[in-house]
């Protein structure tokens, strides 16, 4: 598991997106209750949060297509109430449903936009013709977006939010509904983004997305952050990864578990588990079963789900009352 | 890319004319691209007028003026027909509006440093040119069946203009019931049962002398008996005052009721 996040000192700690207090109410049901997060100018802010915790709600209210009902956020130095007009200058937004013209080619639709933000004629196809070969589209620049794959559109949707050069994208759950192979090409662009510069905020229901880019994590949950930090400081809180070695030979399982203190042997599958919290735990524990003579058939890593997440940060909170989970259905069909 | 400034710049972002018109220019040929890319959308212009007047003409127009005297009731309806043109067109826009918020589109619209109102302004811009083609098909189609000017051209590209004018004024009542409803079809369902009436119970297919008190009290009242009349008039000849003031007036008055609610919903819209 390589990590390509880049670690930035020009800029950090100035601060791109700020939320204070965001509430968002639909009715009786809470979507935001009291959000208060910041994304440091230039990095990647993961939310996490499953369905219905209010991470969709957050970007709207961002890119001013709702308005709160209390808090204030500030992107860019921009008031998303006071100062609808200038933010959205200076933001991209990916939503979870691509959101470009269909009936439209890939080069119509990012002329188009390149129309929108002001350039010329002349500039608008140069930049549109950048896009497409940057984004690999170039081929299918003069088919319409409805004969796009998945993974096209969404390319095609990155492409025409970065045409005017955001200082602060968004991106909603960019990869749900993709195939994994998909999903590593998404990723990749963003990665490419975040090099250039771009602050991102990142909403995702996936662990191994936030870990893949984000620098810092906040979590969601019915509204509220249950638990923010930088990535690593997170998984240790929640324990990492696990690496899942099988032994060639079965009847070695045990030997080696007694030679690896933190592992646990798991008999009917013949896997040894051993929790990693860091990549250099993963290489030395490779190392000793290397040096041990042990032969391996398979060897993975498995990074906890969103649920193991969850019972990790929230079992801390046990103290806490009426964290009854069956509440978060009702929040879904705010979604 | 090029360097990324987090400071709010001075300025207060508002937009100019002339971009405001680059917008919406940009959003018109999305539009008209759209209408390319989907051929059988034209059908309605295309169709809609060669149909109308084979029909009134020959299946009402006998019973009105006396069979074998459809052609005097050509000049009657013709000009009524382009009053009912615009309306129909209009009506196109409501549908249209709808389908496009099912499309992510409209989102990356309303998150960019755009006007919103240009969105809607480019929307009747080209369907201002749809109805031009139609009203093109529908006066071919009157001079191919022998309809004749006693006026004069400048008078029937006046007569064009009203029933545009009027018609672009319609538009936003229903780009506000596309807004409002939930469906394509409920906008298309209200649509009907609006238009069926102000259309039958109005000067455009039949004189409304003709028809009981109560109902010649409302067609006179009927704004598109207003336009009916005022484009009857300018392609044949008499008072033209009264029936185009009156067009004028409901015109700015349903644009200046209409289209700012329109907006706002526009908006509001999530």
């Amino acid at each position: 598991m390589t990590s390509s996040k880049v670690t930035r000192t020009a800029g950090a700690g100035r601060v791109a997106v700020e939320v204070r207090g965001l509430v968002k109410h639909y009715g009786e049901t809470r979507a935001l209750d009291g959000v208060d997060l910041d994304v440091r100018q230039g990095t990647v802010l993961g939310v996490l949060g499953p369905n219905g915790a209010g991470k969709t709600t957050l970007v709207r209210i961002l890119s001013t297509l709702i308005a709160p009902d209390a808090g204030s956020a500030r992107v860019a130095g921009y008031d998303v109430v006071a100062q609808p007009r200038q933010l959205r200058r200076v933001i991209g937004l990916t939503g979870q449903y691509a959101s470009v013209d269909d009936k439209l080619s890939g080069r119509e639709n990012l002329y188009m936009i390149g129309r929108l933000l002001d350039l010329s004629r002349k500039e608008a196809r140069r930049r549109a013709d950048e896009m497409l070969e940057r984004f690999s589209l170039t081929d299918a620049a003069k088919r319409p977006a409805l004969q796009y794959s998945g993974g096209m559109r969404r390319r095609l949707d990155l492409a025409a939010s970065m045409i005017g050069h955001p200082a602060v994208l968004y991106l909603d759950e960019p990869t749900t509904g993709l195939d994994p192979r998909t999903r590593n090409e998404v990723w990749e662009e963003v990665q490419r983004m975040v090099a250039d510069g771009a602050t991102v905020l990142l909403t995702t229901q996936y662990m191994e997305e936030a870990e893949q880019l984000a620098n810092e994590l906040t979590v969601f949950d019915r509204g509220r952050v249950i638990a923010s930090g930088r990535v690593d400081e997170l998984k240790a809180k929640v324990g990492g990864r696990t690496l899942q070695i099988r032994p060639a030979d079965p009847g070695q399982l045990a030997a080696m578990a007694r030679m690896l203190p933190q592992s646990t042997p798991d008999p009917e599958t013949s896997v040894l588990n051993v929790a990693i919290r860091s990549d250099e735990q993963l290489t030395e524990v490779i190392g000793r079963l290397g040096a041990g003579g042990f032969a391996i058939a398979g060897i993975s890593t498995h990074l906890p789900s969103l649920d193991e997440v969850f019972l990790a940060i929230t079992g801390q909170k046990a103290s806490v009352p009426a964290q009854d989970r069956g509440a978060s259905e009702l929040e879904e069909m705010v979604a | 890319m090029s360097a990324v400034t987090v400071d709010a710049p001075v300025g207060e972002g508002r937009i100019g004319v002339r971009a405001n018109l680059r917008h919406i220019g940009a959003l018109a040929r999305r539009n008209a691209l759209r209408i390319k890319q989907d051929p059988e959308s034209m059908f309605d212009v295309l169709l809609m007028p060669i149909i109308f007047t084979l029909l009134f003409v020959y299946v009402f127009g006998g019973a009105i003026s006396g069979k074998g005297h459809q052609h005097e009731y050509l000049n009657y309806v013709i000009p009524g027909l382009l009053a009912m043109m615009g309306m129909n067109i209009a009506m196109s826009v409501g549908t249209g509006i709808n389908d496009d918020f099912k499309n992510g589109v409209m989102d990356r619209f309303r998150t960019m440093p755009i006007a919103r109102s240009s969105v809607l302004i480019a929307k009747i811009v080209v369907e201002m040119g749809r109805m031009l083609i139609a009203v093109a098909i529908l006066l071919g189609m009157g001079f191919l069946l022998g309809l004749t000017i006693h006026t004069s051209v400048s008078m029937l590209l006046a007569a064009v203009a009203l029933a545009m004018l009027f018609g672009a004024s319609l538009m936003w009542i229903f780009i506000l019931l596309g807004l409002t409803m939930k469906t394509a079809q409920a906008v298309q369902g209200v649509a009907m049962l609006v238009l069926m009436p102000l259309q039958f119970g109005s000067s455009i297919f039949a004189p409304p002398s003709t028809m009981p008190g109560w109902l010649e009290g409302f067609t006179k009242y009927n704004p598109l008996s207003n336009l009916a009349d005022a484009s009857r008039a300018l392609v044949n000849g008499g008072a033209v005052a009264h029936s185009v003031w009156m067009t004028l007036a409901w015109t700015v008055g349903i644009t200046a009721v209409t289209a700012p609610l329109a907006v706002a919903k526009f908006r509001k819209k999530t």
